[in-house]
């Protein structure tokens, strides 16, 4: 292989990167937040023990969960406008990233409410506590702790998966490589740096939640945080 | 201009697009089921180094995004003056994407065969190699299984981003396709449609397994 590598010529699109690593991580956040905040909801509306919400809340949790990210993203982008609702890339992305994201929350939540005993609940009501009480400091808040490692690694999948919007045109880090690469043909070296920009991304975003982890639940919470990997979600 | 409807045939059309994405998910287990073997036994190795070695692959692998994995394979295969069709470097790229995350998932199961059977199976006068072939593998097979068959859907999901780099599947088929009708709701629909038959009974499967393993454990 006689070929030489020049990471040089990258230095000069700096300005694109950065707009594209601002972009990533704005739609990251957001959709985490968006996402999260949908899971709690629909996890509570699921976790009822009779009622149509909960068959609703079941397909869409099946009918996301077993779509590539990819069609949803074309389904919100190029499907919508045919329905009469136009959207702009960036929207379109943040749009597919909540759906999707949203789902998944929903089901790793699920799964920590349910394991949650009917004992608590019942030492809430014994100490008086109102319904809401026992719902946020019994019910939701411990169910999240115990789930809160899987949580961050698939908010972690978000973010690297979001790279999947340079497809429909949303300016992100991916997008900014093809640019880069257009232009330099530097194609490789392009590449690479990008490819290590979202390892540090990653790494970062799993010290921020671990962080965050350590503020709400305490060190035994963010220490395992701090070292899962993306579970394997089915 | 005469535009085309999505009718039967272009319908057809999707379904044998389809056999790609089956082709593609089954290179990438295939392929990344050997790779992702062999560094998951080296990732529960006695020698540090190789432990060291397999782990980090496994966190760089699980750090950066599939289109990253597949851009690099693609022109990095072309670089070093290999000029591959696009399903070799497609199927390249899932099988590393694949192995590293099989190999945590197994990693996970090895390790959770109970430490008796090891010493157990050392009392015997087992080698390292027959401790793993008639102990430890067996029953790290069984528990595995939920969680590989449960992976073998994001696989499939994620054979879509090879669309990206051109190859025609299942994803790249429904954008041809619609490019001939302008149809994108009804045309995406129909793929996602596709995707979750395959997807769905594959989702059951591993959740009837995890249960199956379950009960079996609790008896």
């Amino acid at each position: 292989m006689s070929y030489t590598f020049q990471f040089g010529v990258i230095a000069q699109y700096q300005n694109e990167i950065l707009a594209g690593i601002w972009m990533t991580i704005k739609l990251s956040v957001a959709s985490i937040i968006l996402g999260c905040a949908a899971g709690i909801v629909l996890a509570s509306i699921r976790s009822m023990k009779t009622g149509i919400g909960r068959i609703l809340v079941d397909a869409y949790v099946e009918i996301i969960r077993n779509t590539p990210f990819l069609v949803q993203l074309f389904i919100v982008y190029f499907g919508l406008p045919g329905l009469g609702l136009r959207v702009s890339a960036v929207t379109a992305a943040l749009i597919g990233m909540t759906i999707n994201l949203a789902a998944y929350s929903t089901e790793i939540i699920r799964a920590g409410i349910e394991s949650i005993h009917k004992s608590q609940i019942e030492a809430g009501e014994a100490l008086g506590f109102t319904r809401l009480q026992i719902y946020r400091h019994v019910i939701i808040m411990p169910a999240i702790a115990k789930v809160y490692p899987a949580l961050c690694s698939q908010f972690v999948l978000m973010m690297l998966a979001s790279s999947v919007c340079s497809a429909i045109s949303t300016k992100e880090l991916a997008a900014s490589a093809a640019f880069i690469e257009s232009q330099s043909f530097r194609s490789f070296e392009v590449y690479i740096v990008v490819t290590l920009i979202y390892l540090a991304l990653a790494l970062a975003l799993r010290g921020v939640l671990a962080v965050i982890g350590l503020w709400l639940f305490g060190r035994r919470v963010a220490r395992r945080t701090a070292v899962a990997l993306p579970e394997v979600q089915a | 201009m005469i535009l085309r409807t999505f009718g039967f045939s272009e319908f057809g059309f999707l379904v044998s697009a389809l056999l790609w994405t089956v082709v593609l998910t089954i290179i990438a287990l295939s392929g990344g089921g050997i790779v992702g073997f062999v560094i998951a036994l080296a990732r529960t190795s006695t020698h540090k180094w190789l432990r060291i070695a397999a782990a980090t692959y496994i966190q760089i692998i699980q750090g950066i995004p599939v289109l990253m994995i597949l851009f690099l394979s693609y022109y990095g295969l072309s670089l070093a003056g290999l000029q591959l069709p696009p399903l070799v470097a497609a199927g390249a790229s899932m099988t590393i994407y694949a192995s590293g995350y099989l190999a945590e998932i197994w990693r996970g199961c090895i390790q959770s065969v109970p430490k008796p059977q090891w010493e157990a199976s050392e009392s015997l006068a087992m080698t390292r190699v027959q401790q793993y072939r008639y102990v430890i593998l067996p029953q790290a097979l069984r528990i595995s299984l939920p969680s590989t068959v449960g992976f073998a859907v994001q696989v499939v999901k994620n054979t879509s981003i090879t669309s990206i780099i051109g190859f025609v599947e299942l994803a790249r088929a429904g954008q041809l396709i619609n490019n001939a009708t302008f149809q994108p709701f009804r045309v995406f629909l129909a793929v996602a449609a596709l995707y979750f038959v395959v997807c769905y009974p594959l989702s059951q499967l591993s959740r009837w397994l995890e249960r199956r393993l379950h009960a079996r454990s609790h008896r």
